[in-house]
Protein backbone atom coordinates (compact mmCIF):
# COMPACT_ATOMS: atom_id res chain seq x y z
CA UNK A 1 0.00 0.00 0.00
CA UNK A 2 2.70 2.30 0.78
CA UNK A 3 4.74 1.97 -2.51
CA UNK A 4 2.09 2.50 -4.52
CA UNK A 5 1.30 5.66 -2.46
CA UNK A 6 4.73 6.70 -2.56
CA UNK A 7 5.36 6.12 -6.74
CA UNK A 8 1.73 8.04 -6.97
CA UNK A 9 2.91 10.91 -5.31
CA UNK A 10 6.60 10.85 -6.95
CA UNK A 11 6.27 14.17 -8.94
CA UNK A 12 8.39 14.06 -11.90
CA UNK A 13 10.61 16.84 -13.08
CA UNK A 14 12.80 16.55 -16.21
CA UNK A 15 13.61 20.14 -15.93
CA UNK A 16 16.89 19.38 -14.76
CA UNK A 17 18.04 17.36 -17.04
CA UNK A 18 18.78 19.44 -20.33
CA UNK A 19 20.91 21.60 -18.06
CA UNK A 20 23.95 18.89 -18.33
CA UNK A 21 23.35 18.70 -21.92
CA UNK A 22 26.98 19.16 -22.16
CA UNK A 23 27.44 15.98 -20.18
CA UNK A 24 25.07 14.08 -21.83
CA UNK A 25 26.93 14.95 -25.16
CA UNK A 26 30.52 13.37 -23.65
CA UNK A 27 28.99 10.41 -22.33
CA UNK A 28 27.10 9.22 -25.42
CA UNK A 29 30.45 10.64 -26.90
CA UNK A 30 32.44 8.14 -25.20
CA UNK A 31 29.70 4.91 -25.07
CA UNK A 32 29.95 5.43 -28.82
CA UNK A 33 34.06 5.76 -28.95
CA UNK A 34 34.11 2.81 -26.28
CA UNK A 35 31.59 0.89 -28.75
CA UNK A 36 33.35 1.52 -31.99
CA UNK A 37 36.74 0.93 -30.60
CA UNK A 38 36.15 -2.14 -29.09
CA UNK A 39 33.64 -3.72 -31.68
CA UNK A 40 36.92 -2.96 -34.38
CA UNK A 41 39.31 -4.42 -31.86
CA UNK A 42 37.25 -7.39 -31.87
CA UNK A 43 36.57 -7.79 -35.56
CA UNK A 44 40.24 -7.63 -36.09
CA UNK A 45 40.96 -10.18 -33.14
CA UNK A 46 37.83 -12.53 -34.43
CA UNK A 47 39.32 -12.39 -37.82
CA UNK A 48 42.50 -13.42 -36.99
CA UNK A 49 41.76 -15.67 -34.58
CA UNK A 50 39.02 -17.16 -36.82
CA UNK A 51 40.94 -18.23 -39.44
CA UNK A 52 43.45 -19.74 -36.82
CA UNK A 53 41.10 -21.92 -35.84
CA UNK A 54 40.76 -23.71 -39.37
CA UNK A 55 44.74 -24.55 -38.94
CA UNK A 56 45.25 -28.60 -38.85
CA UNK A 57 47.99 -28.29 -35.92
CA UNK A 58 46.54 -28.33 -32.82
CA UNK A 59 49.55 -26.21 -31.02
CA UNK A 60 46.98 -23.24 -33.06
CA UNK A 61 43.99 -23.96 -32.60
CA UNK A 62 44.22 -25.15 -29.40
CA UNK A 63 45.42 -21.71 -27.52
CA UNK A 64 43.01 -19.98 -29.42
CA UNK A 65 40.04 -22.19 -28.42
CA UNK A 66 40.87 -21.89 -25.05
CA UNK A 67 41.09 -18.08 -25.31
CA UNK A 68 37.19 -18.31 -26.28
CA UNK A 69 36.01 -20.33 -23.53
CA UNK A 70 37.94 -18.44 -21.31
CA UNK A 71 36.20 -15.24 -22.08
CA UNK A 72 32.94 -16.83 -22.97
CA UNK A 73 32.64 -18.31 -19.65
CA UNK A 74 33.48 -16.04 -17.32
CA UNK A 75 31.48 -12.83 -16.51
CA UNK A 76 32.21 -9.47 -18.69
CA UNK A 77 31.98 -7.60 -15.53
CA UNK A 78 34.31 -9.61 -13.75
CA UNK A 79 36.91 -9.58 -17.19
CA UNK A 80 36.99 -5.64 -17.22
CA UNK A 81 37.79 -5.14 -13.41
CA UNK A 82 40.32 -8.11 -14.14
CA UNK A 83 42.25 -6.43 -16.99
CA UNK A 84 41.89 -3.05 -15.38
CA UNK A 85 43.21 -3.64 -11.91
CA UNK A 86 45.39 -6.89 -11.93
CA UNK A 87 46.58 -7.01 -15.46
CA UNK A 88 48.68 -4.09 -15.39
CA UNK A 89 50.33 -5.56 -12.15
CA UNK A 90 50.40 -9.12 -13.10
CA UNK A 91 52.62 -7.80 -16.51
CA UNK A 92 54.28 -5.16 -14.28
CA UNK A 93 53.36 -2.65 -16.70
CA UNK A 94 51.63 0.77 -16.33
CA UNK A 95 48.84 1.50 -19.35
CA UNK A 96 46.32 4.66 -19.41
CA UNK A 97 43.16 3.66 -17.58
CA UNK A 98 41.43 4.37 -20.93
CA UNK A 99 42.83 1.51 -22.55
CA UNK A 100 42.99 -0.86 -20.04
CA UNK A 101 39.22 -0.33 -19.20
CA UNK A 102 38.90 -1.32 -22.88
CA UNK A 103 41.05 -4.39 -23.04
CA UNK A 104 38.33 -6.32 -21.21
CA UNK A 105 35.78 -6.06 -23.61
CA UNK A 106 37.61 -5.70 -26.74
CA UNK A 107 39.11 -9.12 -25.65
CA UNK A 108 35.35 -10.33 -24.98
CA UNK A 109 34.25 -9.11 -28.30
CA UNK A 110 36.94 -10.67 -30.27
CA UNK A 111 36.04 -14.15 -28.62
CA UNK A 112 32.36 -13.97 -30.33
CA UNK A 113 33.46 -12.44 -33.16
CA UNK A 114 36.29 -15.70 -33.52
CA UNK A 115 33.43 -17.61 -33.21
CA UNK A 116 31.48 -15.80 -35.62
CA UNK A 117 34.00 -16.02 -37.92
CA UNK A 118 35.19 -19.24 -37.45
CA UNK A 119 31.35 -20.35 -38.28
CA UNK A 120 30.92 -18.29 -41.16
CA UNK A 121 33.96 -19.74 -42.98
CA UNK A 122 32.70 -23.35 -42.02
CA UNK A 123 29.26 -23.04 -42.75
CA UNK A 124 30.66 -22.75 -46.56
CA UNK A 125 29.52 -25.97 -48.49
CA UNK A 126 32.86 -28.03 -48.90
CA UNK A 127 32.13 -28.38 -52.17
CA UNK A 128 33.37 -24.49 -52.85
CA UNK A 129 36.57 -25.76 -51.31
CA UNK A 130 37.16 -28.31 -53.54
CA UNK A 131 36.07 -26.85 -56.76
CA UNK A 132 38.46 -23.85 -55.75
CA UNK A 133 41.08 -26.05 -55.49
CA UNK A 134 40.51 -27.98 -58.31
CA UNK A 135 40.93 -24.73 -60.25
CA UNK A 136 43.90 -24.55 -59.29
CA UNK A 137 43.49 -21.58 -56.55
CA UNK A 138 45.97 -21.29 -53.82
CA UNK A 139 44.63 -20.77 -50.41
CA UNK A 140 44.67 -16.84 -49.74
CA UNK A 141 43.00 -16.62 -53.85
CA UNK A 142 40.18 -19.23 -52.57
CA UNK A 143 39.74 -17.38 -49.54
CA UNK A 144 39.60 -13.99 -51.03
CA UNK A 145 37.55 -14.82 -54.08
CA UNK A 146 35.24 -17.92 -53.09
CA UNK A 147 35.11 -18.22 -49.51
CA UNK A 148 35.00 -15.04 -47.70
CA UNK A 149 32.73 -13.10 -49.77
CA UNK A 150 29.94 -15.90 -49.10
CA UNK A 151 30.80 -16.39 -45.56
CA UNK A 152 31.23 -12.62 -44.90
CA UNK A 153 27.10 -12.33 -46.15
CA UNK A 154 26.78 -14.97 -43.40
CA UNK A 155 28.40 -13.27 -41.29
CA UNK A 156 26.85 -9.99 -41.20
CA UNK A 157 23.97 -10.79 -39.42
CA UNK A 158 25.46 -12.19 -35.89
CA UNK A 159 28.06 -9.62 -36.28
CA UNK A 160 25.50 -6.71 -35.98
CA UNK A 161 23.66 -8.89 -33.09
CA UNK A 162 26.84 -9.02 -31.03
CA UNK A 163 28.07 -5.45 -31.75
CA UNK A 164 24.36 -4.38 -30.28
CA UNK A 165 25.25 -6.52 -27.51
CA UNK A 166 28.74 -4.86 -26.73
CA UNK A 167 27.32 -1.43 -27.48
CA UNK A 168 24.86 -2.64 -24.14
CA UNK A 169 27.97 -4.20 -22.59
CA UNK A 170 29.68 -0.76 -22.49
CA UNK A 171 28.00 0.63 -19.47
CA UNK A 172 29.67 -1.87 -17.59
CA UNK A 173 33.04 0.59 -17.61
CA UNK A 174 30.90 2.76 -15.09
CA UNK A 175 32.66 0.11 -12.43
CA UNK A 176 36.02 1.62 -13.47
CA UNK A 177 34.73 5.22 -13.73
CA UNK A 178 34.70 5.62 -17.66
CA UNK A 179 32.72 8.60 -18.22
CA UNK A 180 30.75 7.04 -20.84
CA UNK A 181 26.77 7.94 -20.38
CA UNK A 182 25.88 5.61 -17.48
CA UNK A 183 28.39 6.69 -15.53
CA UNK A 184 27.50 10.42 -16.87
CA UNK A 185 23.87 9.38 -15.48
CA UNK A 186 25.52 8.48 -11.85
CA UNK A 187 27.68 11.96 -11.72
CA UNK A 188 24.21 13.83 -12.65
CA UNK A 189 22.25 11.98 -10.42
CA UNK A 190 24.93 13.08 -7.73
CA UNK A 191 24.25 16.45 -8.63
CA UNK A 192 20.43 16.73 -8.73
CA UNK A 193 18.82 14.18 -6.70
CA UNK A 194 16.93 13.29 -9.71
CA UNK A 195 17.83 9.32 -10.13
CA UNK A 196 14.82 8.60 -11.84
CA UNK A 197 14.37 10.71 -14.45
CA UNK A 198 18.59 10.96 -15.00
CA UNK A 199 18.23 6.73 -15.39
CA UNK A 200 15.24 7.06 -17.31
CA UNK A 201 16.59 9.04 -20.22
CA UNK A 202 20.04 7.04 -19.98
CA UNK A 203 17.46 3.92 -20.89
CA UNK A 204 15.83 5.85 -23.48
CA UNK A 205 19.26 6.77 -24.72
CA UNK A 206 20.37 3.30 -25.15
CA UNK A 207 17.00 2.62 -26.72
CA UNK A 208 16.92 4.97 -29.31
CA UNK A 209 20.34 4.22 -30.66
CA UNK A 210 20.19 0.37 -30.18
CA UNK A 211 16.53 0.23 -31.71
CA UNK A 212 16.97 1.56 -35.47
CA UNK A 213 20.38 -0.79 -35.37
CA UNK A 214 18.28 -3.81 -34.16
CA UNK A 215 16.18 -3.14 -36.92
CA UNK A 216 18.51 -2.84 -39.49
CA UNK A 217 20.09 -6.37 -38.23
CA UNK A 218 16.73 -7.92 -39.09
CA UNK A 219 16.79 -7.16 -42.23
CA UNK A 220 19.80 -8.32 -42.91
CA UNK A 221 19.41 -11.12 -41.58
CA UNK A 222 16.19 -11.58 -43.97
CA UNK A 223 18.39 -10.75 -46.77
CA UNK A 224 20.68 -13.19 -45.82
CA UNK A 225 17.62 -15.96 -45.42
CA UNK A 226 16.36 -15.23 -49.41
CA UNK B 1 58.75 -49.25 -62.29
CA UNK B 2 60.58 -46.76 -64.05
CA UNK B 3 59.09 -44.95 -67.58
CA UNK B 4 60.02 -46.98 -70.42
CA UNK B 5 60.34 -44.93 -72.92
CA UNK B 6 57.46 -46.47 -75.18
CA UNK B 7 54.91 -45.52 -72.55
CA UNK B 8 56.29 -42.44 -71.58
CA UNK B 9 56.01 -40.83 -74.87
CA UNK B 10 52.40 -39.70 -75.49
CA UNK B 11 51.07 -40.73 -71.55
CA UNK B 12 49.12 -38.00 -70.32
CA UNK B 13 48.86 -39.60 -67.09
CA UNK B 14 50.83 -42.50 -65.24
CA UNK B 15 49.67 -44.05 -61.90
CA UNK B 16 52.03 -46.69 -60.39
CA UNK B 17 50.62 -48.67 -57.49
CA UNK B 18 48.30 -46.26 -55.91
CA UNK B 19 46.82 -46.29 -52.64
CA UNK B 20 44.58 -44.25 -50.03
CA UNK B 21 43.32 -45.30 -46.89
CA UNK B 22 41.45 -43.51 -44.82
CA UNK B 23 42.53 -44.91 -40.90
CA UNK B 24 41.30 -48.70 -41.23
CA UNK B 25 39.72 -48.67 -44.71
CA UNK B 26 41.85 -49.11 -47.74
CA UNK B 27 39.85 -47.08 -50.62
CA UNK B 28 42.50 -47.76 -53.31
CA UNK B 29 44.38 -50.96 -52.95
CA UNK B 30 47.28 -50.18 -55.25
CA UNK B 31 45.87 -49.00 -58.46
CA UNK B 32 48.36 -49.10 -62.08
CA UNK B 33 46.62 -46.83 -65.02
CA UNK B 34 47.93 -45.02 -67.97
CA UNK B 35 46.43 -42.35 -69.98
CA UNK B 36 47.59 -41.42 -73.43
CA UNK B 37 47.54 -38.50 -74.77
CA UNK B 38 43.95 -37.93 -76.68
CA UNK B 39 42.54 -40.77 -74.77
CA UNK B 40 39.13 -41.34 -73.14
CA UNK B 41 39.60 -43.75 -70.31
CA UNK B 42 36.33 -44.57 -68.68
CA UNK B 43 36.36 -46.00 -64.84
CA UNK B 44 32.96 -48.42 -63.71
CA UNK B 45 32.51 -50.24 -60.87
CA UNK B 46 29.96 -50.80 -58.16
CA UNK B 47 29.79 -48.24 -55.39
CA UNK B 48 32.23 -47.76 -53.34
CA UNK B 49 35.09 -49.20 -55.15
CA UNK B 50 37.52 -46.60 -54.86
CA UNK B 51 37.16 -45.26 -58.73
CA UNK B 52 35.72 -41.68 -57.04
CA UNK B 53 38.66 -41.37 -54.58
CA UNK B 54 41.36 -42.78 -57.03
CA UNK B 55 40.35 -39.87 -59.48
CA UNK B 56 40.43 -37.27 -56.68
CA UNK B 57 44.20 -38.40 -56.31
CA UNK B 58 45.03 -37.52 -59.95
CA UNK B 59 44.74 -34.24 -58.78
CA UNK B 60 45.82 -34.40 -54.97
CA UNK B 61 42.60 -33.90 -53.83
CA UNK B 62 43.07 -36.71 -51.66
CA UNK B 63 46.35 -37.19 -50.91
CA UNK B 64 47.78 -40.95 -51.40
CA UNK B 65 49.66 -42.84 -49.31
CA UNK B 66 51.52 -44.78 -51.67
CA UNK B 67 52.79 -45.43 -55.01
CA UNK B 68 53.53 -42.61 -57.75
CA UNK B 69 51.58 -40.03 -60.29
CA UNK B 70 53.12 -38.21 -63.43
CA UNK B 71 51.05 -35.63 -65.27
CA UNK B 72 52.70 -34.94 -68.25
CA UNK B 73 56.25 -33.94 -67.23
CA UNK B 74 55.05 -33.77 -63.42
CA UNK B 75 56.17 -36.78 -61.31
CA UNK B 76 54.68 -37.13 -57.69
CA UNK B 77 56.43 -39.84 -55.17
CA UNK B 78 53.90 -40.59 -52.21
CA UNK B 79 54.67 -42.68 -49.36
CA UNK B 80 58.36 -42.46 -47.53
CA UNK B 81 60.16 -40.67 -50.58
CA UNK B 82 56.80 -38.19 -50.24
CA UNK B 83 57.38 -35.68 -52.81
CA UNK B 84 53.53 -34.37 -52.58
CA UNK B 85 53.86 -30.56 -53.45
CA UNK B 86 52.43 -27.78 -51.34
CA UNK B 87 51.02 -24.49 -51.25
CA UNK B 88 51.09 -22.54 -55.05
CA UNK B 89 53.14 -25.19 -56.37
CA UNK B 90 50.52 -27.48 -55.66
CA UNK B 91 47.50 -25.11 -56.70
CA UNK B 92 50.03 -24.93 -60.09
CA UNK B 93 50.00 -28.63 -60.47
CA UNK B 94 45.86 -28.93 -60.32
CA UNK B 95 45.52 -25.66 -62.17
CA UNK B 96 46.99 -28.00 -65.68
CA UNK B 97 43.87 -30.91 -64.19
CA UNK B 98 40.36 -29.84 -65.22
CA UNK B 99 37.60 -31.70 -62.95
CA UNK B 100 33.80 -31.89 -62.67
CA UNK B 101 32.14 -32.29 -59.81
CA UNK B 102 28.45 -34.59 -58.92
CA UNK B 103 27.17 -31.55 -57.55
CA UNK B 104 28.14 -29.23 -60.01
CA UNK B 105 29.82 -26.87 -57.04
CA UNK B 106 29.57 -23.59 -59.22
CA UNK B 107 30.35 -20.30 -57.17
CA UNK B 108 26.44 -19.07 -56.25
CA UNK B 109 27.70 -15.34 -55.80
CA UNK B 110 29.26 -15.13 -59.13
CA UNK B 111 27.52 -14.61 -62.62
CA UNK B 112 27.63 -17.97 -64.97
CA UNK B 113 30.04 -15.99 -66.55
CA UNK B 114 32.52 -14.66 -63.96
CA UNK B 115 32.16 -18.97 -63.32
CA UNK B 116 33.64 -19.55 -66.36
CA UNK B 117 36.52 -16.66 -66.07
CA UNK B 118 36.89 -17.47 -62.26
CA UNK B 119 40.23 -20.08 -63.07
CA UNK B 120 41.58 -17.91 -65.59
CA UNK B 121 41.25 -14.29 -63.75
CA UNK B 122 42.00 -15.22 -60.30
CA UNK B 123 44.52 -18.15 -60.83
CA UNK B 124 45.83 -17.40 -64.10
CA UNK B 125 45.82 -13.56 -63.26
CA UNK B 126 44.41 -12.59 -66.89
CA UNK B 127 42.88 -9.24 -67.53
CA UNK B 128 38.79 -9.32 -67.60
CA UNK B 129 38.68 -8.24 -71.20
CA UNK B 130 41.16 -11.61 -72.47
CA UNK B 131 39.18 -13.86 -69.87
CA UNK B 132 35.98 -12.69 -71.02
CA UNK B 133 35.77 -13.71 -75.06
CA UNK B 134 37.25 -17.34 -73.83
CA UNK B 135 34.37 -17.36 -71.79
CA UNK B 136 31.94 -16.81 -73.91
CA UNK B 137 33.17 -18.92 -76.84
CA UNK B 138 32.78 -21.87 -73.91
CA UNK B 139 29.84 -20.95 -72.96
CA UNK B 140 28.69 -20.86 -76.48
CA UNK B 141 30.08 -24.66 -76.87
CA UNK B 142 28.29 -25.66 -73.85
CA UNK B 143 25.03 -24.43 -75.06
CA UNK B 144 24.58 -21.71 -72.53
CA UNK B 145 25.28 -18.24 -74.46
CA UNK B 146 22.07 -16.83 -73.44
CA UNK B 147 23.10 -17.44 -70.08
CA UNK B 148 25.94 -15.79 -69.21
CA UNK B 149 24.10 -13.08 -66.62
CA UNK B 150 22.55 -15.33 -64.83
CA UNK B 151 23.30 -16.80 -61.53
CA UNK B 152 23.88 -20.59 -60.83
CA UNK B 153 20.72 -21.25 -58.52
CA UNK B 154 18.53 -19.51 -61.72
CA UNK B 155 19.78 -22.70 -64.09
CA UNK B 156 18.51 -26.49 -64.01
CA UNK B 157 21.37 -28.96 -62.50
CA UNK B 158 22.17 -29.91 -66.62
CA UNK B 159 22.80 -26.87 -66.79
CA UNK B 160 24.87 -25.93 -63.99
CA UNK B 161 26.72 -29.12 -64.53
CA UNK B 162 27.30 -27.47 -68.42
CA UNK B 163 28.52 -24.24 -66.93
CA UNK B 164 30.68 -26.45 -64.58
CA UNK B 165 32.40 -28.35 -67.43
CA UNK B 166 33.30 -24.59 -69.43
CA UNK B 167 34.47 -23.47 -66.26
CA UNK B 168 37.04 -26.09 -65.91
CA UNK B 169 37.79 -26.11 -69.68
CA UNK B 170 38.54 -22.41 -69.35
CA UNK B 171 42.39 -23.22 -68.07
CA UNK B 172 42.83 -25.37 -70.99
CA UNK B 173 43.64 -28.12 -68.65
CA UNK B 174 45.78 -30.77 -70.20
CA UNK B 175 43.14 -33.76 -68.79
CA UNK B 176 39.33 -33.50 -67.92
CA UNK B 177 38.04 -35.60 -64.26
CA UNK B 178 35.05 -36.22 -64.62
CA UNK B 179 33.21 -37.48 -61.32
CA UNK B 180 29.70 -39.00 -61.35
CA UNK B 181 28.98 -35.61 -63.17
CA UNK B 182 25.55 -36.90 -63.91
CA UNK B 183 24.70 -39.01 -60.77
CA UNK B 184 22.76 -35.82 -59.07
CA UNK B 185 20.75 -35.09 -62.04
CA UNK B 186 17.00 -35.76 -62.86
CA UNK B 187 17.44 -38.49 -65.60
CA UNK B 188 16.02 -36.00 -68.28
CA UNK B 189 18.75 -33.68 -67.69
CA UNK B 190 21.43 -36.31 -68.09
CA UNK B 191 21.53 -36.21 -71.92
CA UNK B 192 22.34 -32.73 -72.31
CA UNK B 193 25.62 -33.24 -69.88
CA UNK B 194 26.57 -36.12 -71.91
CA UNK B 195 26.48 -34.55 -75.51
CA UNK B 196 28.96 -31.88 -74.39
CA UNK B 197 31.29 -34.77 -72.75
CA UNK B 198 30.77 -36.73 -76.09
CA UNK B 199 31.69 -33.47 -78.06
CA UNK B 200 34.84 -32.55 -76.01
CA UNK B 201 35.68 -36.28 -76.44
CA UNK B 202 35.28 -36.13 -80.29
CA UNK B 203 37.58 -33.20 -80.30
CA UNK B 204 40.56 -34.94 -78.79
CA UNK B 205 40.25 -33.93 -74.96
CA UNK B 206 42.01 -36.39 -72.44
CA UNK B 207 39.19 -37.52 -70.23
CA UNK B 208 39.16 -39.53 -67.47
CA UNK B 209 35.68 -40.37 -66.67
CA UNK B 210 34.15 -42.39 -63.72
CA UNK B 211 30.44 -43.20 -64.37
CA UNK B 212 27.01 -45.22 -64.23
CA UNK B 213 26.57 -44.37 -67.32
CA UNK B 214 26.93 -47.66 -69.60
CA UNK B 215 25.77 -46.43 -72.51
CA UNK B 216 28.32 -43.39 -72.44
CA UNK B 217 30.90 -45.71 -71.26
CA UNK B 218 30.30 -47.94 -74.79
CA UNK B 219 29.90 -44.74 -77.01
CA UNK B 220 32.69 -42.56 -76.11
CA UNK B 221 35.10 -44.97 -74.11
CA UNK B 222 38.82 -45.77 -76.13
CA UNK B 223 39.38 -47.99 -72.70
CA UNK B 224 37.18 -48.92 -69.80
CA UNK B 225 38.86 -49.51 -66.81
CA UNK B 226 36.52 -51.85 -64.01
CA UNK B 227 37.62 -51.51 -60.74
CA UNK B 228 36.44 -53.34 -57.37
CA UNK B 229 37.42 -53.54 -53.69
CA UNK B 230 40.07 -50.34 -54.62
CA UNK B 231 41.87 -52.32 -56.93
CA UNK B 232 41.83 -52.86 -61.25
CA UNK B 233 40.17 -55.88 -61.83
CA UNK B 234 39.73 -55.51 -65.86
CA UNK B 235 40.49 -53.00 -68.19
CA UNK B 236 40.68 -52.79 -71.78
CA UNK B 237 38.30 -51.74 -75.38
CA UNK B 238 35.26 -50.54 -74.47
CA UNK B 239 33.26 -53.65 -76.61
CA UNK B 240 35.56 -56.13 -75.28
CA UNK B 241 34.92 -55.24 -71.93
CA UNK B 242 31.56 -54.61 -72.37
CA UNK B 243 30.66 -57.55 -74.30
CA UNK B 244 32.94 -59.86 -73.03
CA UNK B 245 34.06 -59.58 -69.50
CA UNK B 246 36.91 -61.95 -68.17
CA UNK B 247 36.35 -61.17 -64.77
CA UNK B 248 33.99 -62.52 -62.90
CA UNK B 249 33.17 -59.61 -60.73
CA UNK B 250 32.86 -57.62 -63.98
CA UNK B 251 30.59 -59.84 -65.63
CA UNK B 252 28.38 -59.66 -62.10
CA UNK B 253 28.49 -55.91 -62.32
CA UNK B 254 27.46 -55.66 -65.86
CA UNK B 255 24.49 -58.07 -65.46
CA UNK B 256 22.72 -55.62 -64.34
CA UNK B 257 23.57 -52.88 -67.20
CA UNK B 258 22.46 -55.38 -70.07
CA UNK B 259 19.62 -55.63 -68.03
CA UNK B 260 18.50 -52.05 -68.11
CA UNK B 261 20.31 -51.58 -71.28
CA UNK B 262 18.21 -54.02 -73.17
CA UNK B 263 14.63 -52.09 -71.67
CA UNK B 264 16.34 -48.84 -73.22
CA UNK B 265 17.06 -49.95 -76.62
CA UNK B 266 13.70 -51.47 -76.91
CA UNK B 267 11.87 -47.98 -75.90
CA UNK B 268 13.65 -46.10 -78.63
Amino acid sequence: MTVEFVLAAYKWDFSLVPNYLHLWMKGLGVTLAYSVGTILGGMVIGVVCGMLLLARTKWITLPVHYYVEIFRCTPLLVQIVWFYFALPIVLDVTMPDWFAAGLGLTLYMGAFATEIVRGGIISIDKGQWQASRALGMTWLELMQHIILPQAIKRMTPPFVNQSIIQLKNTSLLYVVAIPDLMYTGSIIVSDTFRPLEVYSVVAIAYFVILYPLTLWAARLEARVDQ
Amino acid sequence: MTNSPLTSDGAMVRVDGLRKSYGQVEAVRGVSLEVQRGEVVVIIGPSGCGKSTFLRCINLLEEPQAGSLRVLDRRIEFGPKNSIPKGRELARFRAGIGMVFQQFDLFPHKTVLDNVMAGPVIVKKMAKVDAEPIARDLLAKVGLAGFTARYPRELSGGQQQRVAIARAMAMQPAIMLFDEVTSALDPELVGEVLDVMKQLAAEGTTMMVVTHEMSFAQDVADRIVVMDAGQVVEQGEAAEVLMRPKNARTAQFLSRFHGTREVKTSKD
